[in-house]
């Protein structure tokens, strides 16, 4: 019985990791045909607009991090603190973006902020802003969750009354008790979030905005072995990058455990 | 003027009246208990003055300001938590700091009243640990600290000791007496351990269901609880139905058997009525002489607690089954289960639950 259990956790392990490697190693197969050898990643690697859309997407993804938390953060805490009762209908405002097509907020945002006063699409940077925006509220499911159980871990009502009791304020409070102790849910967060940014396509494209999927789009219309090798690079460094959030969010061994009495 | 007043301290949450008329006058370095049980309106009391939650009316005054409308932040009052409320992502020392860094005191500073409350709380080399690196005990020794660096006007404590086991709960009592002491700050110690109220304070308030029952110093509180619940509640009570005689001479009778209170009994009903009567364990000897009263009885059981003898007697005729406690001697000859016995008490020793048990406290202390 003991053999049959373990056999399975095997096949599960076994399975999982197949389908998230072998359209992987397909990919990689596909982009080494490309004559002479590596010549895809040679071709990726020597083209600016590579580094730059990559780079775009990624600073675009930052952004997106830091506005969530600067919205998502004191909401959740307020609401958890003050407001309970209203947690649900918080929670299904956050899940609307699974709701909404990402083709719809877009044609929804073109639409209000292409025309004065609010014409916003007109300017590099308005256009910039807007899509920070939209991929705020792209990432508002993930950044939600992840910083509700964070709060649900920690006792937030006693370590606001103790930091209160102490002489603190509220801005305080929130950024040196509450948001050190959200470490790992933030990381969640952001590792679902920059994920989400770097792939996403059809809001980018719209607002035709120089980001890394629709860059990667375009490419395979005429070079797909570079697509390929495209994907498969795009991936590792957002790996790596999600790596380093990782390893810079990672402190002393134990902090943010909370092993007061209940 | 008292240092600390609460008057006429009422709170509400909807229909409910979590606390009804409260009125306290604390002195400056006095140390005071709400005790009761729970649900009884001590904690939303402690909370009010911390400012956690907002009186339906009746005022707060420390030191002579009206701190009722005041937020949390403003009061310089020092709260300690049931749960520590340790800062997790802050070392000892930071945690003792915090207050001191809000208040933007130089870092010399808050350095030297980090180390002396350190020293003060003997952990010393604890500084740079985490509180998840600490057992309760120095947790709650740590939160203690960290409420006292700020030199709060008040010390407030929601029952800090609860989450500890027994022997940790009686060092620690001890020492955050000592502390209070030397400190000489006005503490308001909340708790439903009746052990740790009557050890710990100068005055202990009595609450029960939203009120306050009596006020007064654990003696009086103990000795003479001014109702039938502070009788039941703080101590071991022995509660036996006694039948009226004459209330003019405080006779009355439990299983046919005579019993005297030595004082009039005021409202207690014509000869022949119940009345319910209370006596302490430890007020009680078996077969000892000299004493107003003697109840025969029978021995059911003996119980060794350590420094006490619990031993547990049906009196004859009938009777209820009464606990008596005396210290635990190795001389003291243990009587048998199943042997007869005579329970002694003075006339004093008997508690009127339903009427009052004397008509001031003042009487009871001259007649002792």
């Amino acid at each position: 019985m003991k053999h049959a259990g373990r056999a399975g956790w095997w096949i599960v392990f076994i399975a999982g990791f197949l389908y998230f490697f072998v359209p992987l190693y397909g990919t990689l197969d596909f982009s080494l045909k490309s004559k002479p050898f590596l010549s895809a990643y040679t071709a990726i690697t020597t083209d600016s607009q590579f580094t730059s859309t990559l780079l775009y997407s990624f600073i675009a993804g930052v952004l997106t991090i830091i506005v969530s938390i600067l919205i998502i953060v004191p909401t959740a805490f307020w609401v958890r603190l003050k407001f309970p009762r209203i947690r649900p209908l918080i929670e299904f405002i956050t899940l609307l973006p699974f709701v909404i097509p990402p083709i719809i907020l877009v044609f929804g945002l073109i639409n209000t902020y292409s025309k004065q006063p609010l014409a916003l699409t007109n300017t590099d940077t308005g256009s910039n802003a807007l899509l920070v925006a939209a991929y705020v509220v792209l990432s508002f499911p993930y950044m939600y969750r992840a910083v509700d159980t964070g709060l649900r871990a920690i006792d937030i009502q006693s370590l606001t009354e103790a930091s209160q009791s102490l002489g603190a304020g509220w801005i305080r409070i929130l950024w040196q008790v509450i948001l050190p102790n959200l470490r790992t849910s933030l990381l969640s967060g952001a590792f679902l979030t920059l994920a989400i940014v770097v792939g996403e396509f059809t809001i980018a494209t719209f607002l035709a905005r120089p980001a890394f999927a629709p860059y990667l789009a375009i490419v395979g219309d005429e070079r797909p072995y570079e697509q390929a090798a495209l994907a498969l690079v795009s991936f590792g460094i957002t790996w790596v990058a999600m790596v380093g959030i990782a390893i810079l969010g990672r402190g002393t061994g134990g902090r943010g455990r909370f092993t007061a009495a209940r | 003027m008292s240092f600390l007043e609460l008057t006429g301290i009422q709170k509400r949450f909807g229909d409910v009246a979590a606390v009804q008329d409260f009125n306290l006058a604390a002195e400056r370095g006095e140390f005071v208990s709400f005790l009761g049980p729970s649900g009884c309106g001590k904690t939303t009391t402690l909370r009010m003055i911390a400012g956690f939650e907002r009186p339906t009316a009746g005022r707060i005054v420390v030191n002579g300001v009206d701190i009722t409308d005041q937020s949390p932040n403003q009061r310089n009052v020092g709260m300690v938590f049931q749960s520590y409320a340790l800062f997790p992502n802050m070392t000892v020392a930071a945690n003792i700091g915090f207050g001191l860094r809000v208040r933007r005191r130089p870092k010399t500073e808050v350095r030297r009243r980090v180390g002396e409350l350190l020293d003060l709380i003997h952990l010393p080399d604890k500084a740079d640990r985490y509180p998840w690196q600490l057992s309760g005990g120095q947790q709650q020794r740590v939160a203690l600290a960290r409420a006292l660096a700020i030199e709060p006007q008040v010390l407030l404590l929601d029952e800090p000791l609860s989450a500890l086991d027994a022997k940790i709960r009686v060092v620690l009592r001890h020492e955050i007496r000592t502390i209070q002491r030397e400190l000489g700050i006005t503490t308001v110690y909340v708790t439903h351990d009746q052990e740790e109220a009557l050890s710990l304070s100068d005055r202990i308030v009595v609450m029960s269901e939203g009120r306050v029952e009596q006020i007064g110093t654990p003696f009086q509180v103990y000795n003479f609880p001014s109702t039938a619940f502070v009788a039941s509640f703080v101590g071991t009570l022995n509660v036996l139905d006694a039948t009226v005689v004459d209330a003019a001479s405080g006779q009355l009778t439990v299983a046919g058997q005579s019993i005297s209170t030595g004082r009039p009994l005021i409202g207690a009903g014509a000869p022949g009525a119940t009345l319910p009567i209370a006596l302490r364990p430890e007020m009680l000897s078996i077969g000892a002489e000299g004493h107003a009263n003697a109840v025969s009885g029978t021995v059911e059981d003996v119980t060794f607690l350590g420094s006490i003898v619990r031993i547990r007697v049906r009196i004859d005729g009938g009777g209820p089954l009464v606990s008596a406690d005396t210290f635990n001697d190795p001389s003291l000859t243990v009587p048998e289960r199943g042997s007869a016995t005579s329970l002694t008490f003075p006339a004093n020793a008997v508690l009127v639950l339903d009427a009052p048990p004397v008509e001031s406290v003042e009487d009871l202390i001259a007649e002792a």
